[in-house]
């Protein structure tokens, strides 16, 4: 039996099958790409203070957790702080043996353990002393912070990594709330969004190519069928055929209005043999509804022609990237034809074998066909612009004409910042949103302003025995983050809002700095998924900034 | 709520916060008063004490994680069980096993690393079902946490902690923490039994996948998840009536993965490769660590709040997605009054009275509302359909050729009741 199809028989190996429930998700690239991939964790940046050791750290190692268990290349963790009592109350990649030892070496040993495959590095410094070596960072596709951090370590880290397009996530897990935001490259396309299959369908009934059309008009004789082969017709060919009678009485043209829409889907139904045992026919079920959704002119969707008309799509250069020189091609190809290339997949439906596997042919053909224009396009402009780089992938061109439609490019943005050098719109997102009722911003805005007095403890030359939970300092940063938010009018933040920024700082200073095991690890569940998303280039990166509160358990999104 | 009024009760509850403890940023939360606490919370030894004497329960597939949480929240006696052993294919986000663990308990590893790394917890481990045990085993935890995969065991523990509830006896209430994953998807809920939305009340929110018609799987494939199911449902019973079909051996998979081939080649039909032979054979659900990291920590933070009343608990269900950004949505289940576990009345189902007995049993398996694979039913006056004992079954056997019509009056309350399940379930069926 084994000799008659031998390519095929081979069973999974055993990194598929150790792999196999999250291959599932994002295919054999998707975990190449994670495969490829080396993170930095920057853990803490020194001790808070003479009486406080520091950030604990712990969603950053789960994070750490959720990234070493599928697969990551490898990881570096840099933590200048020595594991203490409290640690091992909170973070589950320590040991009693850990005590006084280097937190990021004993992290790093009991990551490691967890999957063979994953190469783990440390360093007990501070991520300042690393810095200096320009090779230093390149070396990595992702950074992770946990903060707070002194913005004299955050600002220079975050703008490096900017600049060498390196994508960073900036935490927070203290007591019940954490925040984390994602810093993109200024654009970050993606091609696999995986959306929902229901959505993707584009089938083309109203501009059916040459041969879909002939595979309709077979269908003149549906009369004469028997019950069995009027019952199995493909729905999408009854829908074609009847589109062609309501042409005829319509002057030529197709139910456009949502009133039309309901009369020919009525027209469809009314078409069904009911004299059957069954009292119908499934598959005029079927296509009775699918014409709202299918009966629609193409049409290019508002985010795609966006794509089309960045810059980086109309100014091709000999270093531009893959993506934008097939994006180019593609946008020549919907300039011709008014449509994107097809995507060549079709739904199931009641349908003999063979009657299905030749409807699905014409489909494939035709996605084939416009792969190949596609590409002949995109060759031509590799030669026009002398691109120094290996000639692209036919795989990634094909895979880019199935998802044309869904495609998309993140705007990336800075790590937000409450601060005198804040971007505007993310200051006025902000006091915008503090009006919204039952808003997490507040959280965001409490985790600033404890930012802020941790920046001051740790830039404070004297070696004064403030703590994080200072009431004085809270004050004076609360405060001084307040008029920060003052509106361009004049306008100071409200009482209601600073009501509830209150509540929220009371809230975080519960903790007095320190995490909740619970909140970390979910914490590090959420920002392992961005990384995922990053790192493999599919689905949608968070843009760019998320806030949970433990207390009522919720989440919101928030672009800043 | 006035934000600026002192902490009652604070200052001598510091004696428990050990600066250099290693419960210090645990104790530091519940030793004092936060916005969101109730007026008559009191922090400190109270809620200290509550987190060092709540027995609590976890089960199912999220369990390594579930048991990292509920040791790191403090809790020192902590009951799991598990009935599966380590598969290759857990190491991707179970994250307490090894390669050498394959073939091992769950229960009894997870329960010996978590016991080892964090000092002070007992872990008792149970290798077995759910269903092997009874009230009197169930009576003795304080809140119940499950991260089942199925939604079968799911249902029996909801009902059973249903079924417990003594109004006399506070302490017969068992909250129940339920948390499920699906690839970049989950959810968690809080259900407080008899008193909020149960899970028997949600059930149509989780419907069954509909299944392939066996006229396509026998004799019109099209797609290669067609030609499987052929392989799995009719070829395997032609040519290996005598083999038990088990989807952990890989040569059954292999001789599926063939036959699945076969007819596909047979049918021009593209796409059947082993790893889609195994999921459809399998139902396999995809399944990553970070997913269920979110999850497991969702139903924990739960636990721990419902155990010390630090801040309020969830009410009662929150669903996430984390395909597009980072996506919740925290709400309100409704507590449904025709439920047919917690609730006082039958629950309404309309029937077409031309339907046999037997097409309606054999629907209530899909049935949103239903979902019952081996359902036995009566009315108030006469058996209709009952599997057990073989007496009764073959009595009651013709009734399956019937129509409903004949059977029963419209609106008439049927009792159903399934081998997977310990209570019945009213249905009020309405002809249409
Ligand atoms: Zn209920």
């Amino acid at each position: 039996m084994t000799d008659a199809f031998p390519a095929a028989l081979t069973g999974p190996t055993s990194k598929e099958r150790k792999y196999d429930r999250q291959l599932r998700l994002w295919a054999a690239t998707g975990q190449q790409a994670l495969e490829d991939s080396h993170v930095l964790l920057v853990n803490s940046d020194g001790p808070l203070g003479q009486y406080n050791t520091g950030v604990t750290g712990v969603a950053g190692v789960e994070t750490l957790k959720n990234l070493v268990l599928p697969g990551i290349g490898g990881f570096t963790i840099v933590d200048p702080a020595i594991v203490t009592e409290s640690d091992l109350g909170v973070n589950f990649f320590l040991e009693g043996e850990s005590l006084g030892k280097s937190r990021a070496e004993e992290t790093c040993r009991l990551l490691k353990e967890l999957n063979p495959d994953v190469e783990g590095y440390y360093y007990v410094k501070r991520v300042e002393e690393l810095l200096t070596d320009p090779d230093f960072l390149p070396q990595h596709k992702l950074v992770i912070i946990s903060g707070p951090m002194r913005r004299s370590t955050l600002v220079p880290l975050t703008q490096e990594a900017k600049q060498l397009g390196i994508p960073v996530l900036y935490l927070h897990s203290v007591g019940f709330f954490s925040t984390f935001s994602v810093q993109l490259p200024a654009e970050f396309p993606i091609v696999e969004t995986h959306p929902d299959p229901e959505s993707t369908q584009d089938l083309r009934l109203l501009n059916p190519w040459p041969e879909l059309v002939a595979a309709a008009a077979g269908l003149n004789n549906l009369d004469t069928l028997d019950d069995h082969q009027h019952g199995h017709v493909p729905y999408l060919l009854l829908l074609l055929h009847f589109l062609e009678q309501w042409k005829h009485s319509h002057e030529g043209n197709a139910p456009s209005n949502y009133k039309e829409k309901t009369e020919f889907r009525e027209f469809v139904r009314s078409q069904a043999r009911t004299s059957n045992p069954e009292g119908g026919e499934e598959n005029f079920d079927e296509a009775a509804a699918a014409v709202l959704k299918t009966i629609t002119p193409f049409s290019l969707r508002s985010s795609i022609r966006e794509i089309f008309e960045m810059d980086q799509c109309r100014q091709l250069s000999a270093s531009s990237q893959d993506f934008w020189v097939i994006a180019s091609a593609i946008k020549t190809f919907h300039a011709s034809h008014g449509v994107l290339p097809l995507p060549g997949s079709l739904p199931d439906m009641k349908a003999q074998s063979a009657d299905y596997v030749s409807l699905q042919n014409i489909y494939k053909t035709k996605a084939r066909q416009d792969v190949e224009e596609v590409t002949a396009t995109v060759r031509h402009l590799e030669s026009q612009l002398q691109r120094q780089t290996p000639a692209i992938p036919d795989r990634d061109i094909e895979v880019f004409c199935k998802n044309a439609a869904h495609i998309k490019v993140v705007l990336g943005r800075d790590i937000p910042q409450i601060s005198i050098d804040s971007d505007a719109s993310t200051l006025k997102t902000i006091r915008n949103e503090l009006g919204v009722p039952d808003s997490l911003i507040p959280i965001f805005i409490a985790m600033q302003i404890l930012d802020s007095v941790v920046d001051e403890i740790q830039s404070s030359s004297r070696e004064e025995e403030r703590s994080v939970d200072d009431d004085a300092l809270w004050n004076s940063h609360t405060e001084r983050i307040l008029a920060l938010l003052t509106g361009a009018d004049g306008s100071a933040v409200c009482q209601e809002a600073r009501a509830q920024i209150a509540r929220a700082s009371k809230e975080l200073r519960r903790a007095e700095g320190g995490e909740l095991h619970n909140i970390s690890s979910l914490t590090g569940g959420l920002v392992a998924q961005e990384a995922l998303k990053v790192l493999t280039r599919q689905y949608g990166p968070l843009d760019n900034t998320c806030v949970f509160d433990g207390a009522r358990s919720k989440s919101e999104m928030y672009r800043l | 709520m006035d934000v600026d009024s002192e902490t009652p009760g604070a200052p001598e509850s510091r004696i428990y916060v050990d600066q250099q403890g290693r419960w210090k940023h645990l104790y530091n939360v519940l030793s004092k008063r936060g916005p969101f606490t109730d007026d008559d919370w009191n922090p400190g030894p109270e809620p200290i004490n509550a987190l060092e004497h709540s027995k609590i329960l976890g089960a199912g597939g999220l369990g390594c994680e579930i048991l990292k949480n509920l040791a790191l929240s403090g809790f020192k006696d902590i009951h799991v069980i598990d009935m599966d052993t380590i598969d290759i294919s857990n190491l991707n986000r179970q994250f307490l096993f090894r390669q050498a663990d394959i073939g091992k308990p769950k229960a009894e590893v997870a329960a010996a690393f978590v016991q080892k790394r964090v000092k002070g917890v007992n872990i008792t481990p149970y290798v077995g079902k759910i269903q092997d045990k009874d009230e009197d085993y169930y009576m003795q935890f304080n809140i119940v946490v499950c991260g089942l995969d199925s939604i079968e065991a799911r249902r029996w523990i909801n009902s059973t902690l249903i079924s417990m509830v003594d109004e006399d006896d506070p302490l017969s209430l068992k909250p129940l923490v339920d948390g499920g994953t699906e690839g970049f998807k989950g959810q968690a809920r809080v259900i407080l039994p008899s008193i909020s939305s149960c899970i028997e009340c949600q059930l149509d929110m989780h419907a069954p996948r509909p299944a392939v018609p066996l006229c396509t799987i026998a004799t019109i494939p099209r797609q290669p998840q067609h030609c499987i199911e052929w392989a799995h449902q009719i070829a395997w019973q032609e040519k290996r009536k005598d083999d038990t079909f088990d989807n952990d051996n890989m040569e059954h998979i292999s001789w599926i993965y063939n036959a699945a081939y076969e007819r596909a080649q047979q049918f021009h039909i593209h796409g059947v490769t082993f790893q889609m032979t195994q999921g459809v054979v399998k139902n396999i659900i995809p399944a990553i660590a970070s997913t269920n990291a979110v999850i497991a920590a969702s139903t924990t933070s739960e636990v721990l709040k419902i155990a010390t009343s630090c801040n309020p608990f969830l009410a009662n269900y929150m669903m996430y997605a984390g395909e597009e950004g980072v996506y919740t949505y925290t709400f309100e289940a409704e507590k449904k009054p025709d439920c047919p576990v917690c609730g006082e009345l039958a629950r309404k189902m309309n029937v077409d009275p031309n339907m046999t007995l037997g097409e309606f049993i054999d629907s209530l398996g899909e049935r949103a509302e239903a979902q019952l694979k081996k359902p036995s039913m009566r009315t108030e006056e006469k058996t209709l359909y009952q599997r057990f004992p073989p007496q009764l079954e073959e009595m009651s056997r013709p009734h399956l050729g019937k129509k409903l019509a004949d059977l029963i009056e419209d609106g008439e309350e049927v009792a159903v009741s399934d081998p997977a399940y310990t209570t019945t379930f009213r249905f009020r069926l309405h002809f249409k």
